[in-house]
């Protein structure tokens, strides 16, 4: 029974990967597209960034301004696979819940099965505030590799949890983690967007035409910001979670084991990166590449410390 | 700012080499373990405190600097924003259009001392601290989120309180381990500790009078799926309390539920099998005897052991031992676990002779024998193979040195059904920390003023009413301090409140 619902979330799951290598490949031409649309409108888009440049309604004008003479096929196209693949993907996680008895992220397939699709979950929902689909490729190709890397390499049978895992806290702490990581990937994203914008708009990159469709590099790092917020708050929660739950397991809130020097190293870069937009100075391009740092750090707990360092922390399952 | 920012990323960096090499705090035999395999490496390393690095030198400096720019950027911060709180609003600026927000509109109906006077009434409904700045125009200057910046001052407090508490119940309280056998007893006193941390400021009354014995340890594997065939589920240590003035209780420690007993919590960290051993000497005389826990070396309890017998005679003894909870033999002849539970308990021992140094002061690894200087008896180099004993069996050593018996707990099973014939251990940590609920406190109070901080928007609104030829001019001006995403919508929406206002 509970192996058939393991084998239909393979199913779903395998599903998800295909469906999100079509969203990708429509993603990736509506960039395309916008290149060729941008040519066209460029000058024009331009001074409309310009003009009204330093006032934070300037995405919303630029954007219906754009929208109009962009074609919207692409973009739309992707966002309906990425939405149908995510169906997929959660619907494999649910699964594996079920065949499990308890919340599928207690290993390493589990983490980025989960975590992959808390990733696209946020960056679908988080189109309700704002129109980030031009982060499509980056989010979908992502998602990619930790959900195909995830299932070919790092799959295992489902296992009773462990008596160390056998907490509450482990539902708490395990999932505000993975949703921290999903706002510092989309904030990383933005970042990452933010530095070529700067790039092209200080004229050292001229191909890649399609940045001009796209938020100037000051309305990226601002919405990098309020993305990255969200996500420093919720990483402190993990922080905090893991500390009282470290007390209940191991007797000690905190012992510098490897993935809590990690998950403080991570906060540490956050809280940097958060004073470096408030200093003179180190807004701009300074403060996109600490943020860059931070998700770097964060890529590193997840792959590097759960594999290769030794802990206390040792569910990669493997 | 920048200082913090300089110092928050040299912590960063400064705490990194603490998760790639092992630490004294958190792991103790690895730390032994690298200076066994790279003796120089380690020295230089141990120079430089890479071994202690969340208390060494250099990490301490770092969070000192970064705790004093903080108290140095706190103060005056608050003293600050104590004086802010008592002034009014700031004069109503002359130029709107260098503004971050702005907008206008003219409306014939409404006097400017009128429409001020309604902007006055509904900024300060909302939530807003006003005054009036009234000449040739009306105008009137409004500010809110005073509670973004004490957020953040309580958030930066809080952290400074964090470390205090954290300093603090370090140092006042203690952790110590104890390895328990079934039907071996504790009590709280210092000198009952396998090994014992206290804090620079503690003192022997913190360790309040309790009692407790373990009655028995259950392990629980899984035998349904058969994937995971074998796999803990369930840890229990059932546990005999005595407390000063009370009954004594039945109590239960699990993997994530520790006991609390006299301001102390217990916590179950680890177990294995403890085999009781007996070693008769050459005279017949019993010259050891005891449950000897060895240590887990695999999921399947594949375990280690040491024994030392200084009191056999004619020369002192020791053994080297691996104990198989369910012993299977692989091709190479060797032997292995293929389960943690009691199917096929085996128990091979090395056997030395020679003179132990029990005496010389040297304080000794229970869990390790360095066999140097000591002459093999029973496997390894010696002429004799090792000894492989199953529960209920006894051998006895070449040379007349005497015998050893491996006890049975059940003497009536058989091996039709060996469980329960090896005593168990669980290993206790014990700690008492009183700052516990001020770390506590001081987090959640950082917690709050963090989302206060980062989500209460600061700004200042001011409206200014002039007659002009057409009409009243009315402009509205917004001014950020901090992140203040919704600004412009903000004062959009409260402009079009307004007017709606005038026009009722
Ligand atoms: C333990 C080290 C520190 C941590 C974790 C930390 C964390 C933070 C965080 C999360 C914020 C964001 C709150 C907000 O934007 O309103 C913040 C803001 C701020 N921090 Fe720190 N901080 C630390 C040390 C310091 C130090 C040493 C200083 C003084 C030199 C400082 C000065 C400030 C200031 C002035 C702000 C306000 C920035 C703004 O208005 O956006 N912080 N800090």
């Amino acid at each position: 029974m509970t192996n058939s619902f393991d084998s239909l979330s393979l199913v779903a799951i395998y599903s998800a990967l295909s469906v999100y290598v079509l969203a990708f490949v429509f993603f990736a031409m509506d960039l395309a597209k916008r290149s060729a649309a941008a040519g066209v409108t460029e000058s024009q888009s331009q001074a409309t960034v310009q003009s009204v440049k330093g006032s934070v309604k300037t995405l919303e004008r630029t954007e219906t301004k754009v929208a109009a003479t962009k074609d919207l096929r692409f973009e739309k196209t992707a966002f309906a696979l990425s939405v149908i693949a995510w169906i997929l993907h959660a619907t494999g996680a649910v699964f594996r819940g079920i065949a499990d008895g308890h919340v599928p992220w207690s290993n390493m397939f589990e983490f980025s099965l989960v975590s992959s699709a808390i990733i696209v979950g946020v960056f679908l929902a988080i189109q309700a505030w704002q129109n980030l689909k031009f982060l499509g490729t980056y989010v979908v190709g992502f998602a990619l590799v930790v959900l195909g890397i995830g299932t070919v390499n790092f799959y295992v049978a489902v296992t009773p949890l462990p008596p160390a895992l056998q907490s509450y806290w482990l539902v708490i702490h395990v999932f505000v983690a993975s949703l921290a990581t999903a706002f510092f990937g989309l904030g990383a994203g933005l970042s990452l967007t933010q530095l070529i914008q700067t790039s092209r708009e200080t004229g050292r990159l001229k191909r890649w035409r399609f940045l001009a469709t796209l938020p100037d590099s000051e309305q990226l790092e601002n919405l990098a910001y309020r993305v990255i917020v969200v996500g420093f708050v919720l990483w402190s929660f993990t922080l905090i979670a893991g500390a009282i739950w470290a007390e209940r397991a191991w007797g000690r809130f905190w012992g510098w084991d490897t993935k809590e020097v990690w998950t403080f190293i991570i906060w540490v870069l956050f809280a940097g990166y958060i004073h470096a937009r408030a200093t003179r100075g180190w807004r701009g391009t300074r403060s996109a590449w600490l943020a860059l740092v931070g998700m770097s750090a964060v890529a590193f707990n997840y792959t590097i410390v759960n594999l290769f360092f030794k802990g206390l922390h040792t569910y990669s399952g493997l | 700012m920048r200082t913090a920012i300089i110092l928050l990323l040299l912590m960063a960096i400064a705490a990194v080499p603490g998760s790639m090499w092992p630490q004294r705090s958190s792991d103790p035999n690895g730390v032994i373990q690298f200076f066994n395999k790279n003796p120089d490496l380690a020295k230089f390393l141990d120079k430089i405190q890479i071994f202690d690095v969340y208390t060494s030198i250099w990490f301490s400096a770092i969070y000192l600097l970064l705790f004093i720019s903080l108290i140095g950027c706190v103060l005056p911060r608050t003293i600050h924003h104590l004086k802010s709180l008592r002034l009014a609003p700031p004069r109503t600026p002359a130029n709107f259009e260098r503004l971050q927000a702005h907008e206008s509109t003219i409306n014939s109906t409404v006097s400017p001392e009128n429409a001020v006077a309604i902007a006055e009434k509904l900024l300060a409904k909302s939530g807003y601290r006003v005054a009036r700045y009234d000449g040739k125009s009306f105008s009137v200057s409004a500010e809110r989120g005073y509670l973004r910046e004490a957020g953040n001052l309580l958030f930066h407090t809080s952290l400074i309180g964090v470390l205090i508490a954290v300093g603090l119940g370090g140092g006042f309280g203690y952790t110590g381990q104890k390895v328990l056998v079934e039907g071996q007893s504790f009590a709280n006193i210092r000198g009952g500790y396998d090994s014992f941390t206290p804090g620079r400021f503690f003192s022997d009354s913190e360790l309040s009078p309790f009692r407790l014995k373990l009655d028995q340890f259950n392990a629980v594997y899984e035998e349904q799926n058969l994937l995971s065939y074998g796999k803990p589920i369930d840890y229990t240590a059932l546990l005999t309390t005595w407390e000063p003035n009370a009954k004594n209780q039945q109590a239960e420690i699990k993997v994530n539920e520790p006991l609390g007993i006299g301001g102390t919590q217990i916590y179950l960290l680890g177990n294995g099998y403890a085999p009781t051993i007996t070693v008769r000497d050459s005279e017949g005389n019993i010259a050891f005897r005891a449950s000897v826990p060895f240590l887990p070396a695999d999921a399947n309890l594949t375990s280690t052991g040491v024994i030392r017998v200084p009191d056999a005679k004619p020369s002192q003894l020791a053994m080297i031992g691996f104990f198989y909870p369910t012993a299977r033999e692989l091709q190479t002849g060797a032997l292995t676990s293929i389960h943690p539970d009691l199917r096929n308990p085996m128990l091979t021992l090395r056997v030395f002779k020679g003179d132990l140094g029990l005496d010389s002061g040297v304080p000794q690894n229970v869990y390790a024998l360095d066999p140097t200087g000591l002459t093999p008896v029973a496997g390894g180099d010696a002429s004799a193979p090792s000894i492989e004993l199953q529960p209920g069996e006894t051998a006895s050593l070449p040379d007349g040195l005497g015998s050893i018996t491996f006890e049975t707990s059940r003497p009536g099973a058989g091996a039709a059904d060996w469980s329960g014939s090896v005593p168990r251990f669980a290993s206790l940590d014990i700690h008492h920390d009183p700052a516990q609920g001020w770390v506590l406190a001081f987090v959640l109070l950082a917690i709050a003023g963090l989302l206060t901080s980062l989500f209460v928007p600061r700004r200042r609104v001011w409206v200014r009413a002039t007659q002009s030829k057409s009409g009243t001019l009315i402009e509205y001006a917004a001014l950020a301090r901090g992140e203040d995403p919704r600004l412009e919508s903000a004062l959009s929406d409260f402009a079009v409140r307004h007017g709606k206002e005038l026009k009722a």
